[in-house]
């Protein structure tokens, strides 16, 4: 009797598909209840068909996790915008100056998270957020770099995306850029590893789907620096790069590498129109 | 003072009278729970916030002692009434002897 009544109810959960479902959920982000962020939306012109919409890693995320990003309080990648903002009026190097010396109050960066990578005149080539932190660092400051994907540069990372949350992704893909862009779009599509896996076959093919018990989204990079809690700390795009790339079982490009900072560009452009959510928060 | 230390609290700024509230608090704290070792093989001492009080004017609201399984960043979240006007006093106690303390006043409507 009580075998049968314990099939019965394993019939029924088994029998409720929906239960489980898998697909980017229809919730809305809104942070603070005041900043209205796209997380879905048309698919920028490049993307010629491969995604019929572009939708942010937040919607493939739990309710629970949802809402810790929907509260700055509740947002524990807040902490490291604080150690951020420490960081910018904190003096170092042999010029005597901060971040604040020159930029004045971070709100000065309003806008920068949303339009990197981009080219870069001086240098002749296309520069991250990242390399722009370190160029400043060591050319204008006289100080040591920040490790690519260190502590310090996620916090200054956090602090300047901070400044641009819920602008639309708008990165340049033509001009000086395109043949980097080219490079990116390349890698994407190239299977690594001993798995052989593309960066596509998971997030533009099977986003949706689950990769053992992981919920895979899209890939969009709008969110980054992102808090994790599976490691509680603040996580780099060129971090997370690695970490797809080494679970394909291939020898990874190394953080702030040419073909990172190639795929970096060509993913942001994926993500154009997306908000920019940094820091958000995924599991 | 333990690097990057930094209480937060979320209290609203007023309540009517006998109004039960909603506070969320956290401290930033590495909470090295001293069952770690580093590189070289040598533990690292324990250094945690082991106790956690919030008093509404004098009146004790909530008083937490905290053990080394604690993650790191501490976060509280709990619900007082609010009889009348006054502050809340948050404190943090830290194994290095370090007190942190926050003030929120309240105004009732």
């Amino acid at each position: 009797m009580k075998i049968s009544a314990m099939t019965a109810i394993a019939a029924v959960l088994f029998s409720v598909p929906g239960l489980v479902s898998a697909d980017a959920d229809d919730d809305q982000l809104v942070i603070n209840g005041e900043i209205e962020m796209t997380t879905k939306t048309e698919p920028p012109a490049h993307l010629d068909g491969a995604l019929p919409e572009i939708i942010s890693g937040w919607h493939f995320r739990a309710d629970e996790t949802q809402a810790l990003q929907m509260d700055d309080f509740d947002n524990s990648g807040m902490i490291f915008v604080d150690e951020g903002r420490a960081q910018w009026n904190e003096v170092a190097g042999s010029e005597g100056k901060s971040c604040a010396s020159c930029h004045e109050d971070p709100s000065s960066m309003e806008g920068v998270r949303a339009t990197y990578p981009k080219w870069d005149e001086d240098a002749g080539e296309v520069q991250t957020v990242a390399m722009q932190i370190n160029d400043c660092r060591e050319n204008n400051m006289g100080a040591e770099p920040y490790g690519y994907t260190s502590t310090e540069m996620a916090n200054m990372e956090a602090l300047i995306a901070l400044q641009s949350r819920g602008m639309p992704v708008d990165v340049a893909i033509d001009g000086p850029v395109r043949e980097t862009w080219e490079e990116g779009k390349e890698i994407y599509y190239t299977r690594f590893g001993q798995l052989e896996l593309s960066c596509a076959n998971c997030h533009e093919q099977n986003y949706g789907n689950r990769i053992r018990s992981d919920h895979l989204s899209q890939g969009q990079i709008n969110g980054f620096p992102v808090y994790r809690m599976k490691n509680a700390k603040l996580n780099t795009v060129h971090a997370r790069f690695k970490g797809c790339v080494r679970d394909t079982r291939a020898e990874t490009f190394k953080p702030g590498s040419d073909e990172f900072v190639a795929l970096e560009l060509y993913v942001a452009s994926r993500g154009n129109g997306l908000s920019v959510e940094g820091p958000s928060v995924r599991n | 003072m333990a690097s990057g230390v930094r209480p937060r609290v979320k209290a609203p700024r007023s309540a009517e009278a006998g109004e039960v509230v909603t506070i969320k608090t956290l401290i930033s704290h590495k909470m090295e729970s001293g069952q770690r070792k580093d590189s070289d093989g040598n533990t690292i001492p324990r250094s945690i916030i082991h106790r956690f009080t919030c008093e509404f004017n004098g009146t004790s609201i909530i008083d937490v002692k905290m053990f080394p399984a604690i993650s790191t960043n501490p976060y509280f979240e709990f619900d007082a009434k609010i009889p009348e006007a006054g502050d809340m006093v948050f404190t943090w106690y830290d194994d290095d002897g370090d007190v942190y303390t926050t003030t929120k006043t309240v105004k009732v409507a």
